[in-house]
């Protein structure tokens, strides 16, 4: 047999152009200083100033890619320079680049007041490598193009969630641990099925090309089966309500920080799948879902909103406003259209920090008064005004009250459900807002109006942790007070999942057969 | 046809492992992990279609019809890394769990939610 000569062409992409690396950077820089922080473990004190530049550095990055996608539309990469479908595709939209941006906020956010809560012994065994590895498969999951990837990224990001919330090994840990880690663990093999079943009916994991093979034949594959079982899978990640119960019973029992970023980055991960699948790659099936979507939304919002009124310790309450605000985010995809996706974008970006901040709060508050819980709680309007202040403000952020940044997404939420006459979506917003505004005020009734029931030794606050909580408060005010450029963004964001055109445009620049 | 017998066993695999994850053991919750791990990697060999010596290379121009897609084996190799890190962790965990919290009955864990909680304070 005569050798043909291989035209290169037809297997490869040309040389990347410059800016493309932007895409993968971000996963690259996380992994090698997570590396290289791994051998460095004997000289501990590098770890902080290290990890703190890195992320610093991620979040420059991660704002260089918005800035690109968001002026001259998706990008990407293939690995090993493969001619997609068959090499693994990075395609950054304005959505995936938004999220990691505040994911990198929130992690070096975290990195900092970790600089206090965290201490030498902790470190040794690894919060700092743990907190880049985390931040890799964050940003991987949001950057990727290829569902089978995404699945490895949730797997990176997994393993070092479970690094982190053993790190000390309390008792309490060791048992929230164990939940964290068998539910998770279920739910990504769920994930890894539905995988499997989209590959052998649709025959690729890039997901630009199963967004296009499906809108080609919608009917011709049996994709609610797949749908449904994305939904349960993400739904777990993500602390849907009838699989929400892993998340309060272990998110209080790391340190704080390690709740803190667990709260902000891990459950938006799978509400971010969940979007990226249900509305981009099967908009029929999502179709079709929507009423059931649209209940489990409202029972996650009541779910979470009236479990935080029964919690006494302040870190579990906070757990069940994570839930609550998950089904904020739901709701949107049960509403549909621009309007409500954008919102909920809008509302997950707004969650990522204000829960972030939350838990924050919630260490500083302990740290002056001695514990979590809310029994003993007392004296901190005496003790610390800008602590009560910033208090005060979060806690009408969370509750979706202005001029915070709660309140934009959650009315444009309301207004969408409306003018879809779903009343009973829209009520049960505002019912969950209401219940979340109680909680909230009552935490602020006991632990900052009244008075210390036992004179406690004031703690000093350390200020770089102060200084991280008060800037994330601000952050969520400023986007309360000029929402316009955040809203325009997510609108954007929200057009690219509905209309993926350029999206599957900036992986197969020619049409294919 | 040797399709039909794996989706039979994979079926078996699977009813084993939820059966399994149902109990109130850790030690039983973690063999059904390991299992239903197994399980998933099963699912995708078979859909990758099962055959023998039929190399997946284009000669000439078709791929022959029968030839089985590398993708799928290639998707459980990854697969079986990770689920089988996964159980090495869980395992380690639940041994640690055992000898720090002295039960493997996952009604006797209350640490993390105590089942005395008391609600919080009602007034001032």
């Amino acid at each position: 047999m005569a050798a043909t000569p291989l035209d290169l062409a037809k297997i490869f992409v040309p040389s990347p152009a410059p800016e493309t690396w932007l895409v993968i950077l971000p996963v690259v820089l996380c992994i090698t200083m997570g590396a290289v922080l791994a051998t460095i473990r004997k000289r501990i004190h590098l770890h902080a100033p290290l990890a703190i530049a890195a992320l610093a550095l991620l979040s420059i990055i991660d704002a260089a890619l918005l800035y690109r996608v968001a002026t001259q539309g998706p990008m990407t990469m293939v690995m090993g320079r493969w001619l997609p479908p068959f090499g693994i595709a990075f395609t950054v939209d304005v959505l995936g680049a938004l999220l990691a941006l505040t994911a990198a906020l929130v992690a070096l956010a975290g990195a900092v007041f970790a600089h206090a809560d965290i201490d030498t012994n902790r470190r040794r065994y690894g919060f700092y490598p743990f907190l880049m590895f985390l931040m890799a498969g964050v940003s991987g999951a949001f950057l990727t193009g290829d569902i089978f990837n995404l699945y490895v990224w949730f797997e990176v990001l997994l393993i070092s969630s479970f690094g982190l919330i053993v790190l000390g090994g309390e008792r309490e840990q060791i048992d929230g641990a164990m939940r964290y880690g068998l539910l998770n663990l279920v739910a990504t093999t769920l994930f890894l099925i539905a995988v499997g079943y989209l590959y052998a009916i649709s025959g690729t994991l890039n997901m630009a090309d199963i967004a296009a093979k499906i809108a080609r034949q919608p009917s011709a594959l049996p994709l609610m089966t797949l749908a449904t079982l994305f939904l349960a899978a993400f739904g777990m990640k993500a602390a849907a309500f009838p699989v929400n119960f892993w998340l309060p019973a272990s998110y209080h029992t790391p340190r704080i920080t390690v709740s803190a970023l667990f709260a902000g980055l891990l459950t938006k991960v799978g509400v971010y799948a969940m979007f990226r699948v249900l509305v981009m790659l099967m908009p029929g099936a999502l179709e079709t879902l929507a009423p059931l979507v649209g209940i489990v939304a409202t029972l996650t919002m009541l779910a979470g909103s009236i479990g935080a009124i029964a919690q006494s310790d302040l870190r579990r309450a906070l757990g069940y406003w994570v839930i609550a605000g998950i089904g904020v985010m739901l709701s949107g995809l049960a509403i549909g259209g621009p309007q409500a996706l954008g919102a909920s974008v809008f509302y997950m970006l707004h969650s990522m920090v204000v829960m972030t901040a939350l838990y924050f709060l919630v260490g500083l508050m302990a740290l002056r008064s001695g514990s979590f819980d809310l029994k003993g709680a007392g004296g901190l309007w005496e003790s610390s005004t800008l602590l009560s202040a910033i208090g005060l403000c979060l806690i009408l952020s969370v509750a979706g009250l202005p001029p915070f940044s709660g309140f934009w997404p959650k009315a444009m939420l309301v207004g969408a459900a409306l003018e879809k006459s779903l009343w009973w979506l829209a009520a049960a917003i505002l019912l969950s807002g209401f219940l979340i505004t109680f909680a909230g005020g009552r935490i602020f009734l006991l632990a900052f109006w009244r008075a210390a029931p036992a004179a406690i030794a004031p703690a000093r606050l350390p200020v770089a942790s102060l200084a991280v909580l008060a800037a994330l408060a601000a952050a969520s005010a400023a986007a309360g007070l000029w929402p316009e450029p955040l809203a325009l963004l997510a609108q954007t964001a929200a057009h690219g999942l509905l209309d993926p055109d350029t999206y599957i445009r900036s992986v197969f620049t020619e049409p294919r057969p | 046809m040797i399709e039909t017998p794996l989706i039979l066993l994979d079926g078996l695999f699977f009813a084993s492992a939820i059966y399994l994850m149902l109990s109130r053991h850790i030690i039983r919750i973690l063999i059904g992990v390991a299992l239903l791990g197994n399980a998933v990697n099963l699912l995708l060999f078979v859909a990758g279609r099962v055959t023998r010596e039929i190399p997946p290379v284009i000669s000439g121009d078709t791929l022959p019809a029968s030839a089985a897609n590398p993708l799928p084996q290639a998707l459980i190799l990854t697969a079986i890394v990770i689920s089988f890190s996964f159980f090495a962790f869980l395992m380690v965990l639940g041994y640690r769990a055992w000898q720090t919290l002295a039960t493997d009955d996952t009604s006797g864990m209350r640490f993390a939610e105590p089942a005395d909680d008391a609600p919080p304070p009602e007034g001032y």
